[in-house]
């Protein structure tokens, strides 16, 4: 019998998500309305949801009696990443203004044809987006493994659709597909994982599943069907983050991919999969069960992570420097920011999470900013793709063009942007939980990233024009450009409050 | 606010790189100037009101009230020393001369070139205030942004080489450091960790320069100090630069517009040399003093290396960029000697290459404004033409190569005592050079004169020889000889080359103090050493 007391906790930290709910169910009609102004408020009304919701989390969590009752693994994860995932939604709701629908509004405004709801998708689009940031949102209040499932499934199947509908090419649809088979499988192999983790401990919460392993670690070791299973689930989630070796679709989905959807891909599912990470090994610990004498994750999970963070990180690395698509080339790249995710994973507690919660703010802030700018811009209707489009960028749109090398810059860690601030929280934690290799391989990796982040300031600043880039002209909407412009000030400007912005 | 006073150092030029950003274009470089040289009246204030000229303590000490990390112990922290002070001085000189002597050079994207001169001063200045390794580290990374810039717009025909070479040598290299610095800062916070009454226990981390600084040398093993040795040299070799690693100079010097190279060997090259002085010599003695013979070997390669080089280069840039190298050999050689004759020549080099240096890179860039060449094939018996440019590339020139009564000769000779008595059995400052290491990098000296009085016999005198000019100047037409405003850019140069050269006291009397404190514990280690050597064999 469950207690009606912990019930009504559960939905009560719940209801900003609840609230997008609603939210989605609103622009999904609103999507279907007759009115073209209706139609056009979408996006404004997904922002106002989110910011509701902003004000929500920060009401909801304030009442520490409740924080303090509640039945989670790690309750504090929750308020820091729904804030940082609502912020950065309303940047990525920016970007995709104007996106869906563009040639039927055409068609509809010179009078060729009329409004016909079945036409339409720009309402599913935004409610799905919404849907997405909800399930990433769930998996923080996730203690047992159906929820945990349901959540990150719950962040993966919107954006399946989010990517074959984002642009009328065959590029999508053909991404859409890689993005959902694989997706599947994944699915299916943490949820084999998940199923080990029940058969090993008798229980799918994970308050209890931690006692179990606590239990287990004190008597002849940590049971094998449950690290086999927790290696798997890893394996599994790591799809949502993009790591090494559930890595390969990465450059087909996002080029495939609208460039504002490529965007919330990078940092959306991502940001659900690194929390579902922490939660999983956050029941076997970091406590070194296990490992005599040894604090840290058991051995095979931490060889295992380790494996994975260092195999990401310099894949991504050298697979950037080959490409000679912008839209590869940050996939590559968010590859690797994986990777440097993954050290403060390792390091555990304190430092550790810190840094990675506070790595996902600064990496959502530059990854769209750098997103933005290619959202922003068009070449006759068409996406801008190759590096070559970015030459001589400043001449056209000077400030899209600073705000290219502003985010390339935060991307690579440069001092005094706000990615150098993620990227040295991480290295420390890594020293605090002496793992120099990791550092070591991760100041290795920003130097050989150094190489085509350069190219991505340099371009569009220094470069001369060429023809093709010279054809370059802005998407009639406005919106992404405003959300580059304000994704820049952000990274420029929030190192000034880095204090406060630790979680 | 006390943190203002040293702040506005930084903040001056900052705003006057925004206002330029709103400014009309025609207005950015009196809007540079204006601010530049504000900042320079200021550090003079700052210099004469500043109380520890002769006894090596620290000055200007403020923090930046809830900037930073605290829970990391890092935090905006200025302060400065003398020798700090100095270089500050130096590089607040450099920047309005620079600023005034592009005038009639640059007319294109004129506002984006000022703003990216004033933010590079502000890096540089920010970089000798820093007392906070992070904020010194910040600083330091970011002389890197305007630099690229500046080499990558204003350069010559193959600059997109040169800036992303220099990019990714330096920042490579600066990473390495900060390895090397981050692991010494875990070490503190690892052994001053606070345990709770809980039973947890937090690291406590601290980025103060000063304590990490007597932390390293007092606390860390001998192997330990070799890594961070190593670590701290991959960065500051590369800036100095060193003899393996300097080969993104050449490049970065030729192609860098006049003021470009001006800035980048009259204040980058010294961060390196810099943070020699500030981190590797005072953290890790008992590395340096095993290692001191090795670096000073790396350093004599350098000087001569680097000087037959020059000897047969044909581009005026590049020979003088080739002598920097050569020239910044001493100043790491006069370091590595471990006493203070040595460390003052060293941060006397410092500021003497600044100047003749910078003046020589001034008088390349003029020539390059009238004749679109450094070619000296193409270029002959100038002082016939302009005589007063040859008057002054004459006196730089003799000023470099170490003519006795200008400034370099004492910096130079400084170094080569401070090595000849850094000999193992020296009574109070034992080191572990000596005559021979002196007697080699004095050929140096030789090969110096030859080549710079090489290259002023061909290009000042000799048969006027002057190419044709492919594309004549932009804008306003200058004339055959130097106007007033660039000799106004020469003339305090030269004042200084003169004065430092008959009076270089006043700057190794302020250096002493600073210098017995970081030198403090090296008698004592070198002694050590010794006795350990003899031991074993």
């Amino acid at each position: 019998m469950v207690d009606s007391q912990a019930m009504l906790d559960k939905v009560w930290f719940i209801l900003p998500e609840i609230w997008l709910v609603i939210g989605a169910m609103v622009v999904s009609m609103m999507g279907l309305s007759g009115t073209r102004l209706v139609r056009d408020a979408v996006p404004v009304v997904v922002c106002c949801f989110l910011a509701v919701a902003m004000a929500g989390i920060a009401w909801v969590y304030g009442d520490a009696d409740r924080l303090a009752g509640i039945d989670l693994l790690m309750p504090q994860l929750g308020p820091y990443v729904k804030m940082i995932l609502c912020a950065i939604g309303i940047v990525l709701a920016m970007l995709s203004v104007g996106l869906i629908d563009r040639p039927l509004e055409d068609s509809l405004k010179s009078g060729r044809a009329r409004f016909d709801p079945i036409r339409t998708s720009r309402g599913e689009f935004f409610a799905f987006f919404l849907l997405s940031l909800v399930g990433a949102m769930l998996v923080c209040n996730a203690n047992d493994l159906i929820w945990l499932f349901l959540a990150l499934e719950l962040t993966s199947l919107p954006t399946y659709i989010m990517v074959a509908i984002s642009r009328p090419s065959v590029k999508a649809q053909e991404a859409a597909v890689k993005y959902f088979f694989l997706g599947a499988l994944a699915a299916a192999m943490f949820l084999y994982g998940f199923a080990l983790l029940y058969g090993s401990t008798g229980t799918v919460v994970l308050t209890e599943m931690r006692d179990a392993f606590a239990e287990q670690a004190a008597g002849d070791g940590l049971n094998r069907l449950a690290i086999v299973g927790m290696i798997l689930a890893v394996l599994g989630v790591s799809f949502k983050i993009v790591a090494v070796p559930m890595h390969f679709y990465a450059a087909d989905v996002y080029e495939g991919a609208a460039s504002p959807v490529t965007a919330f891909l990078a940092f959306v599912p991502k940001t659900a999969g690194i929390v579902a990470i922490i939660l999983l090994l956050g029941t076997v610990g970091w406590s070194g069960h296990g490992a005599p004498g040894a604090g840290g994750l058991p051995q095979p999970i931490l060889v295992t992570l380790w494996m994975i963070s260092v195999l990401t990180m310099t894949l991504g690395n050298v697979g950037a420097l080959l490409q000679r698509s912008a839209k590869r080339l940050l996939a590559y790249s968010s590859i690797a920011h994986s990777g440097y995710l993954l050290i403060g994973v390792i390091a555990g507690p304190g430092m550790g999470i810190n840094a990675v919660l506070f790595y996902l703010l600064a990496y959502g802030v530059m990854n769209t900013a750098a997103f933005a700018v290619l959202s922003g811009l068009q070449r006759q209707g068409e996406e801008i793709e190759s590096l070559d489009d970015l030459a001589g960028l400043r001449h056209r749109y000077p400030v899209m063009a600073v705000v290219m090398a502003v985010a390339a810059l935060s991307l690579l860690g440069f001092p005094p942007l706000l990615g150098f601030w993620g990227k040295f929280s991480l290295l420390i934690a890594g020293i605090e939980a002496h793992r120099m290799p990791l550092v070591v391989i991760a100041l290795v990796n920003s130097a050989i990233s150094a190489w085509y982040y350069l190219r991505l300031v340099g371009l569009p600043i220094l470069a001369m024009p060429t023809p093709a880039s010279e054809s370059i002209t802005h998407r009639p909407v406005p919106w992404a450009r405003v959300a580059a412009v304000i994704a820049a000030l952000g990274l420029v400007a929030l190192p000034l409050f880095v204090n406060e912005l630790l979680p | 606010m006390t943190w203002l006073w040293p702040a506005l150092l930084l903040l001056v030029p900052l705003a006057g790189a925004v206002a330029i950003m709103f400014a009309p274009a025609r207005q950015a470089k009196w809007i540079a100037l204006l601010a530049t040289t504000i900042t320079f009246v200021h550090s003079v204030i700052v210099a004469v009101a500043f109380e520890h000229w002769h006894d090596g303590g620290f000055d200007l000490e403020a923090v930046v009230p809830s900037l930073g990390m605290e829970s990391m112990g890092i935090a905006v922290r200025f302060g400065a020393d003398s020798v700090s002070l100095l270089l500050v001085l130096l590089t607040t000189l450099l920047v309005p001369l620079c600023v005034w002597g592009s005038f009639s050079a640059i007319s294109r994207r004129v506002k984006e070139y000022y703003g990216w001169l004033l933010v590079i001063e502000a890096a540089m200045v920010g970089v000798f205030l820093a007392r906070d390794v992070i904020f010194f580290y910040v600083c330091f990374e970011f002389t890197l942004i305007p630099m690229y810039f500046l080499i990558a717009i204003w350069g010559s025909s193959n600059r997109s080489r040169a800036c992303i070479k220099f990019f990714l040598f330096t920042f490579t290299g600066s990473l390495i450091a900060l390895a090397g610095l981050l692991y010494v800062a875990w070490q503190y916070a690892e052994i001053n960790a606070v345990f709770e009454p809980g039973g947890g226990s937090h690291l406590s981390w601290t980025f103060d320069i000063a304590t990490l600084t007597s932390f390293a040398a007092g606390t860390l093993s001998a192997s330990e100090q070799r890594w961070v040795l190593v670590a701290l040299m991959a960065g500051f070799a590369v800036k100095v630069p060193l003899f393996p690693l300097h080969t993104w100079l050449p490049l970065a010097h030729t192609e860098a517009p006049a003021a470009g190279s001006v800035l980048l060997a009259g204040v980058l090259l010294k961060l390196g040399t810099y943070g020699l002085y500030r981190f590797v010599l005072p953290m890790v003695p008992v590395a340096v003093v095993e290692y001191a013979p090795v670096i000073a070997v790396i350093s004599i390669i350098g000087i001569l290396y680097a000087a037959l080089i020059c000897w047969v280069q044909d581009d005026l840039k590049r020979l003088v960029a080739y002598s920097s190298v050569s020239h910044l050999g001493f100043c790491v050689l006069g370091l590595v000697a471990l006493n203070p004759l040595g460390a003052q020549g060293a941060v006397l080099y410092m500021i003497n290459h600044g100047l003749s240096t910078g003046a020589l890179f001034f008088l390349i860039g003029m020539i390059y404004e009238r004749y679109h060449s450094r070619d000296m094939a193409e270029l002959g018996g100038l002082a016939a033409r302009m005589p007063v440019w040859g008057f002054f590339m004459v006196f730089f020139t003799l000023a470099s190569v170490g003519l006795p009564g200008l400034n370099g000769f004492v910096s130079e000779m400084l170094c080569l005592i401070g090595t000849f008595t850094a000999s193992a059995t020296a009574e109070v400052y034992p080191g572990r050079l000596g005559p021979w290491y002196a007697a080699a990098a004095g050929v140096g000296m030789i090969f110096a004169a030859m080549y710079l009085l090489m290259m002023v016999g061909k290009v000042v005198f000799g048969p006027l020889k002057e190419p044709v000019v492919r594309e004549p100047a932009q804008g306003r037409a200058l004339p055959p000889d130097l106007c007033w405003r660039e000799i106004g850019v020469l003339i305090p140069l030269a004042v200084l080359c003169l004065y430092l050269g008959f009076q270089p006291k006043p700057v190794t009397d302020a250096a002493a103090g600073s210098i017995e404190t970081m030198l403090s514990a090296y008698p004592q280690e070198v002694r050590r050493y010794v006795a350990r050597e003899s031991a074993d064999g």
